[in-house]
């Protein structure tokens, strides 16, 4: 069963790309505004480390790789789970009902509905960044420290992810996009590219029990440049799926409401 | 077999006035009106029979259809489709069901339309030579062999409602949904998919379940009729009981409306 959830999620992403693909030109505008859209975030760290070489204690080095980590797990989310961050149009068009027709489990049909790939173009900028960043930043590369990157980006990636599901969850009380819910996820891709100490130890805070940012950026991020070395911070990342529980279970509670109140 | 026992449901309906100042009012305070859409509905459906739903417009009809295919849970009442409680058993309930909305695509938009055949395949784990035994079946009862490779977005309107009866049909279910099939065909589409449904009702002993405003369709389809009007059953029976002398099906269809009190202006007076 579990074999062939995988082969359908294949077949729902083949799809789409190929979806995607009979529209050329706008998919590469999409890819050049995006290229723009990270060249300036870029630009905008260089203009500020001019002016301050060190910003409570971090390198430009150093928040250049913490902004391509950040991005790539933005951009991973954007892609793959684009079904939950579009929710509110699926179910104005009552495409729902046809999910809940399908012998299938919703998140996997909601995941295979879009496929977003043009949103490559960010995250091929996230890795240059990362590749950059770690160059410049020199970092002693170690088993553990690879470990660390992997974790953060995993985690971080379904971090987001879980956000979106939130957000999808909440339209079928809604039936509307909701604005608000991009200070979580567009807002943390820009106040993150910082490590989130320079806002102050009550946002640290706020974000690690809150919302669990902190444990898919910061905290790794000092065991990544070589700032602490305490045991635990490569599997600091893994605590922040405990999110996914409350996001999980918004979006059943939304299933349930939909299925009970009628489109 | 389709048993249906006293369904009720309701719905929570926003009641605001118009203008802005009503609007206003409303962002801040809401009431809720509760509407009956179904009422205390109850029949049966035996195996293998066509049977159209009739009634006017927000008689009930597409909310029971979403109730009998799992996409809404009654208020209370008993609902058993060939031995599953729908909304209860969703995972194997669905693959025994077929469903066409005639105002919206199952079909991927993009790709051809044979792409989409390939994923449902997957979606229904349709095992290879039942899926193309019945794609063959399809293709020819509904000459569809070019169609397959034209992507959905490109076929017309009746070009499409046959590749969408395709898709619902081809993982064999037993029980096949049609809200407004042929709403918006030309008369050439119409035939087609009528025939269709003939013949896949003989062939397979497929029970459908069809709501329709047409009352060619239904006078082509079902051997019975059943009339929703407010949520409740009104009549089950044929066609000939609607039927009378020296009108039109619609008219008469009109009449028995007046009849039973569910014409427009006592629907308007109601939303009054």
């Amino acid at each position: 069963m579990k074999r062939h959830s995988f082969r359908l999620y294949r077949h729902y992403v083949a799809l789409n790309i190929r979806s995607s693909m009979q529209y050329k030109s706008s998919f590469m505008f999409t890819i050049l505004g995006q290229t723009i859209a990270t060249v300036s975030t870029l630009l905008s760290l260089i203009f500020i480390f001019q002016r301050f070489p060190v910003i409570k204690g971090f390198t430009l080095n150093d928040v250049i790789l913490c902004a391509g980590i950040v991005q790539l797990q933005f951009s991973i989310a954007e892609m793959w789970a684009r079904g939950f961050d579009r929710f509110a149009v699926t179910v104005r068009r009552a495409e729902f009902d046809r999910i809940l027709l399908r012998p299938r489990n919703h998140v996997l049909q909601v995941l295979g509905s879009q496929f977003e790939l043009s949103r490559i173009g960010r995250l091929i900028q996230g890795i240059i960044m990362i590749v950059y960043g770690v160059i410049k930043a020199q970092v002693n590369w170690t088993f553990l420290k690879g470990l660390t990157l992997f974790n953060m980006i995993v985690c971080g990636t379904l971090l987001f992810s879980g956000l979106h599901m939130i957000r999808a969850g909440l339209c079928f009380f809604t039936l509307q996009g909701l604005e608000f819910m991009n200070i979580f996820t567009d807002g943390f891709r820009e106040h993150g590219k910082y490590p989130l100490s320079i806002y102050g130890d009550k946002f640290l805070l706020i974000c690690t029990i809150v919302i669990p940012y902190t444990l898919t950026q910061y905290y790794p991020l000092l065991y990544l440049i070589g700032k602490r070395t305490d045991w635990w911070l490569p599997w600091s990342p893994l605590p922040s799926l405990l999110f996914l529980i409350p996001c999980w279970l918004i979006w059943r509670i939304g299933v349930r409401h939909y299925q009970s109140a009628g489109s | 077999m389709i048993h249906l026992e006293n369904v009720v449901k309701t719905y929570k309906v926003a009641r605001r006035g118009t203008g802005t100042r009503e609007t206003l009012r409303a962002f801040f305070r809401r009431d809720y009106t509760e509407i009956r859409a179904l009422d205390g509905l109850s029949f049966d459906i035996p195996d293998g029979e066509i049977v159209g739903l009739l009634g006017p417009n927000g008689a009930g009809k597409s909310t029971a259809i979403k109730i009998l295919s799992g996409i809404l849970y009654p208020d209370s009442g008993t609902v058993e489709c060939n031995g599953f409680v729908p909304y209860k058993d969703r995972m194997r309930y669905t693959r025994e069901i077929g469903v066409v909305f005639g105002q919206r695509t199952q079909l991927f938009w993009d790709v051809p339309v044979g792409d989409s055949y390939a994923l449902l395949k997957d979606i229904y784990d349709i095992p290879d030579d039942v899926f193309n035994e019945n794609l063959e079946e399809m293709t020819a009862l509904l000459r569809l062999e070019k169609l397959l490779t034209t992507p959905a977005r490109q076929l017309s309107l009746g070009q499409r409602m046959r590749c969408e009866l395709a898709a619902s049909l081809l993982h064999s279910p037993k029980i096949l949904f049609l809200d407004e099939p042929t709403i918006g065909l030309d008369a050439a589409s119409k035939l087609a998919v009528r025939k269709f449904v003939r013949d896949v009702n003989e062939r397979r002993q497929t029970t459908v379940i069809l709501t329709t405003h047409d009352m060619q369709d239904v006078e082509a389809l079902s051997e019975r009729v059943m009339m929703i009007g407010k949520g409740k059953l009104l009549l089950n029976g044929t066609l000939s009981d609607i039927r009378r002398e020296g009108e039109s099906l619609d008219e008469s269809l009109v009449e028995f409306y007046r009849q039973i009190e569910l014409d427009n202006r006592e629907e308007e007076e109601d939303l009054s």
